[in-house]
């Protein structure tokens, strides 16, 4: 079944072809990933399908609805979720709290409640709370529970933001470069964390370089290069697809 | 009917150029360091009242008048230095905040040492007005203008055509890659912040014999400085002149056809106009954040 | 449930009010305090948006201007009964700053400051301007505040009106603070992005903010003209709207204590620098400096980090 469907999709920055003619389709429960050099345009196909760019041509369809230009905020409404390549935390804020934000939609947001303190909210925002330090220690960061964002170090602050994104409850997930500045344990940590979230029944799109980890935990591959499609197989197609191995994979197979 | 709006255009444009000046002030510092700097108007006014102290004090008006320029530049690059510079890379709110810090400093210190009186200067070349296609023009008028002229034109050559001034250029497009090859950011930094005080002290003297000076003069000429700045094109140099010269001749126009209590507020309704319909300005460049 | 550590300041602020009219020596030091607990509210509007929001008022004092001068003229002009004039005044600020930050917010950066810059320049000369309402630069006198045939008489009545009004502000704003309505606007402020893939409407947040902000201040000017019984444009000029600015950032940016910390410190200071009228500017200006200097962050949250060991 498609939980996500990429309709010949590009980008177009001042003439720069940044995404050309991208197609694939994710089916629901699987662990999708997205490889290809620096370059290749794969944060760029993630910002396309999240809602922060607006593609110049083509659609993305979740569950069938299309939602190619919906702002992030009404993609996060659908159910999509998803980390970033370069950190994007609120350092003004507490670990947990940072966790807490991810959970908003589920939240009663009214102004005048929040204010007036209604007791339902603060219930409800006392749940949340627990929920948030769980979701911590679900994702290895049970030491940081009490911590202030900006006093966490790099490895953690990432898996802070898949806590973040998990608090969503979303049913599509999408994790830029996950591992990337991480160490071999870290990593390894990551990549059971992936296969975790993915066996709790999210579905997950993943852009990566470690190879390893994209092997060990993919279901399905696209490789891109230079903006365009590669090829998209499983991993033993691509594992052996003598395009790929001369666009990227070099000797290594 | 055509005399009378000959007449405005005259004195839009005039007023204008010192909007220019200032425009051109805040793109220089704009592009040496992101900062918007609030305290540029306070530098217009030092031109002028520092120029009615030396005169008044018995200096003969050639040296005067580049005393008045010199002494606001080095002001410049002394704020950098004490304000600037140590909070380099903060957020944008903390640097706004110190630029209006600085000003109040310059603006206070003014009102304790030279008083809250207004002042003029001579006009340099007397006060018989042209006749010129049956309006009036003050010769004060043709000295601002062509002064602003030979100013900009030099502040081109400057920028485009001397190594120091391509170095100050590179260090606004990409900061780390000219320290890289080089070049000395701190001292860019110094130099845009003397460089756009002496500008502005120069445009505030020229002013002066026309508008007269106040230690508070320097208020509204900072702020109209930098919406014209803004409806040129935050960034853009050419975009500070057409928008000083076009915030003047609205202003005027305004002011001689539709209200001339409401002058001071026409600038204002312009930047709101622009910023809704605009943002860019008229030569901007649009701007796109990398995720 | 009021929890004691999240409440502290609430109850500081209570204990003050309670102990301050036993030492008080005299009206001049009353109408100081009632003037601190005035700015106090403003100062906490002001500081959702700068301090919380990361957003920029540079016109602020115009919002005061619009509530002070709605309570002065339609009562005085047109008849109005005060309490209506001051819902105007902020129905009309309110408004107002919605129209304006709707197209401005959409865009990023200094955007906002500019825009705010100019409104808060255009109050201010309109209210010059229209002497006949407003009694133009001089102002014009204000008649005092009654509501259900009930006058507000003397000052003493007005300390526990503005006190009333501060405490419910102070413990509103604590807990907007904590709910998932202030985490999304701290989220703001920390990353834009990572608050709108969570699902925050960055652009209908920031103009929440700045409406609420808007209306807070029209309503405290509204208070102040009653108080003082009497308006003039210069409580909407630049200087006051920067003297707003300088209180969120000397009490502390994203703190409900250093709002009443700032508030408080900077209406004492030109009453004590009131006779060295340019050095009064002077040291306004050095204050600013040293704090964007030495405590970017502002005076309560730099020494809670220092008292609780962080490096501020």
């Amino acid at each position: 079944m498609t939980l996500l469907s990429v309709a010949s999709v590009s980008k177009i920055f001042d003439g720069v072809k940044a995404v050309q003619n991208i197609s694939f389709e994710v089916d629901r429960g699987i662990i999708f990933s997205v490889i290809g050099p620096n370059g290749a345009g794969k944060t760029t196909l993630f910002n396309l399908i999240t809602g922060v760019y607006v593609p110049s041509e083509g659609d993305v369809r979740i569950d069938g609805v299309s939602v190619a230009g919906k702002p992030p905020h009404e993609l996060a409404a659908l159910g999509v979720a998803r980390t970033f390549q370069n950190l994007q935390i609120c350092m003004n804020m507490d670990a947990c709290e940072n966790v807490m934000v991810g959970a908003h939609l589920r939240l009663d947001r009214n102004l005048l409640k929040a204010a007036f303190r209604f007791p339902a909210l603060a219930r409800r925002d006392r749940d949340i709370k627990q929920e948030a330090e769980e979701l911590m220690r679900f994702v290895g960061l049970e030491d940081y529970v009490g911590a202030r964002a900006d006093g966490m170090p790099y490895g953690a602050l990432k898996r802070l933001e898949i806590a973040r994104a998990l608090a969503l409850k979303p049913r599509l997930l999408f994790l830029d470069e996950p591992a990337a500045g991480l160490n071999p344990k870290e990593t390894l940590d990551v990549d059971g964390l992936v296969r975790k979230i993915a066996d709790s029944g999210v579905t997950v799109v993943l852009v990566e370089h470690n190879m390893k980890m994209v092997m060990n935990l993919s279901d399905r591959i696209l490789v891109m290069d230079y903006g365009k499609k590669l090829v998209e197989g499983t991993c033993d197609e691509i594992r052996h697809h003598p395009d790929v191995i001369a666009a990227y994979l070099g000797a290594h197979a | 009917m055509f005399a009378e709006f000959l007449q405005f255009l005259f004195s839009g444009l005039t007023i204008g150029a010192t909007y220019a000046l200032a425009a051109l002030g805040f793109t220089i510092i704009y592009n040496a360091s992101n900062v918007i700097n609030f305290a540029q108007g306070e530098f217009i006014m030092l031109g002028g009242m520092l120029a009615v102290y030396f005169t008044d004090a018995g200096l003969p008006m050639p040296v005067a008048l580049p005393l008045a320029v010199l002494i606001p530049a080095i002001a410049g690059a002394l704020m950098a230095r004490l304000t600037i510079e140590p909070i380099k890379g903060a957020e944008t709110v903390t640097l706004i905040i110190v630029t209006i810090g600085a000003s109040l400093v310059i603006r206070g210190l003014i009102q304790v040492w030279l008083g809250k009186a207004s002042h003029g200067l001579p006009a340099f070349s007397g006060e018989k007005p042209i006749r010129l296609l049956g309006a009036t023009l003050m010769p004060q008028s043709l000295w601002v203008l062509g002064v602003s002229a030979l100013l900009v034109l030099a502040l081109w050559y400057f920028f485009n055509r001397t190594l120091t001034g391509k170095a100050m250029l590179a260090t606004s497009f990409n900061r780390v890659a000219a320290e890289l090859v080089g070049i000395n950011t701190g001292w860019v930094l110094f130099m845009s912040f003397s460089l756009s005080a002496g500008l502005g002290a120069l445009g505030g003297i020229l002013v002066t014999p026309i508008t007269l000076t106040s230690f508070d003069a320097g208020i509204m000429f900072g702020l109209k400085g930098f919406v014209a700045a803004v409806v040129g094109g935050l960034g853009n140099g050419l975009g500070a002149v057409v928008g000083g010269l076009l915030v003047g001749v609205i202003e005027a126009f305004g002011a001689g056809y539709l209200s001339s209590a409401y002058k001071d507020a026409i600038p204002f309704v312009l930047i709101l106009f622009i910023l809704f319909f605009m943002p860019r300005g008229l030569f901007g460049v649009k701007i796109t954040d990398r995720v | 449930m009021m929890m004691t550590r999240r409440y502290l300041g609430l109850y500081l602020v209570a204990a003050t009010i309670a102990v301050l009219p036993l030492l008080i020596p005299n009206g001049f030091y009353l109408d100081l305090v009632i003037r601190m607990g005035i700015n106090a509210v403003i100062v906490l509007g002001l500081n959702l948006l700068i301090g919380f929001a990361g957003q920029i008022s540079m016109g602020h004092a115009g919002f005061i201007g619009i509530g002070a001068f709605a309570t002065a003229v339609l009562p005085t002009h047109f008849g109005w009964p005060p309490f209506a004039a001051l819902l105007a005044g902020a129905a009309a600020a309110g408004l107002l700053a919605a129209f304006v930050a709707r197209p401005i917010f959409r865009l990023k950066g200094h955007y906002l400051a500019m825009a705010t810059l100019g409104l808060g320049i255009i109050i201010n000369i309109v209210l010059r301007n229209e002497a006949k309402y407003t009694g133009g630069p001089d102002g014009m006198p204000v008649p005092p505040f009654t509501l259900l045939g009930l006058t507000v008489d003397g000052d003493r009545q007005w300390y526990w009106i503005v006190s009333a009004i501060l405490m419910v502000s102070v413990w509103a704003s604590i807990n907007l603070m904590n709910s998932p309505f202030g985490r999304a606007l701290r989220a703001l402020h920390g990353s834009e992005v990572a608050a709108q893939v969570v699902g925050v409407n960055i652009t209908r947040y920031k103009v929440t903010i700045f409406v609420m902000s808007a209306v807070f201040a029209s309503l405290m000017g509204s208070v102040t003209a009653h108080y003082v019984g009497f308006v003039s444009p210069a409580l909407a000029d630049f200087g006051h709207s920067i003297e707003l600015i300088t209180m969120v950032v000397v009490g502390g940016m994203a703190s409900v204590f250093g709002s009443l910390v700032g508030a408080v410190l900077l209406t004492a200071l030109p009453q004590a620098l009131a006779t060295f009228e340019g050095w009064e500017t002077v040291a306004f200006g050095v204050i600013l400096i040293l704090c964007m200097i030495f405590m970017p962050r502002g005076l309560v949250p730099t020494l809670a980090a220092r008292l609780g060991g962080r490096r501020p």
